[in-house]
């Protein structure tokens, strides 16, 4: 029963990544593809938590925390591109 | 423009610690299970480039006085030097020893001299990942 239900939460993610990454490319705006990078990295850790439910194992909890770490890292470098255009600031304003 | 970055710059003084200590936890996981010198190196220059990112160069750079083409020296002089240790003995390059010794406080300890070129591999990539980037984002054309 559980299986069927990981199963079919793994289709309907890997849909969701698929139109994410559709958004990513095509995205009209900026904003659009900073948006759909941010919630694919987040709809990846996730996946990798359903197969590691799957595989009933612990073994990638360490590839979701540096997954994590570096979307997040990724997301708040490309909001500051958009809000200013320069990633790493100089000096103090 | 100070005053706009509040949440960014309160969250960075707590996450930044966070990720120090999860590279940390992977440097010294590398024995066993999945970690090493590589990924600890890229989880401590990401933790410092967020800092980079959040607030700016200038400040960062007098905060943490790294000279960063002198920490990749020191790292393969480190690495190369572990390599060095067999040779002495008449043993191929990079041959490693291990033991079980009793410390002090933590018992029973595995101390192998994998650990030391491990540490070498991990200064250089936190060296050449910040050079890197900060060589690009200085660059003025």
């Amino acid at each position: 029963m559980l299986d069927t239900v990981f199963l079919i939460t793994l289709f309907v993610m890997a849909v969701a990544m698929l139109a994410l990454f559709y958004r990513a490319i095509k995205g009209p705006t900026m904003s659009d593809r900073i948006v759909a990078l941010d919630t694919l990295g987040i709809s990846l850790i996730g996946f990798i938590g359903i197969v590691m439910m799957i595989q009933d194992t612990l073994a990638y909890s360490d590839v979701m925390l540096v997954l994590a770490i570096l979307a997040f890292i990724g997301s708040i470098a490309l909001a500051k591109f958009v809000e200013g255009g320069v990633v790493l600031d100089r000096t103090r304003d | 423009m100070n005053r706009q970055r509040l949440i960014l710059h309160s969250m960075t003084k707590v996450v930044s610690f966070i990720i120090l200590s999860f590279s940390i936890f992977l440097f010294f996981a590398g024995h066993n299970e999945p970690g090493g010198g590589f990924i600890g190196g890229l989880m401590t220059a990401s933790a410092l480039l967020l800092l980079y990112v959040s607030f700016d160069i200038q400040t960062i750079r007098r905060v943490i006085p790294f000279d960063y083409v002198k920490m990749i020296a020191v790292g393969l002089l480190l690495a190369i030097g572990t390599g060095l240790i067999g040779m002495l003995f008449g043993l191929p390059f990079l041959t490693q020893f291990d033991d079980y010794f009793q410390l002090p406080i933590l018992g029973e300890t595995h101390l192998a001299t994998a650990l030391p070129f491990d540490l070498g591999i991990y200064l250089v990539v936190i060296g050449v990942a910040l050079l890197v980037i900060l060589t690009i984002a200085e660059d003025d054309s």
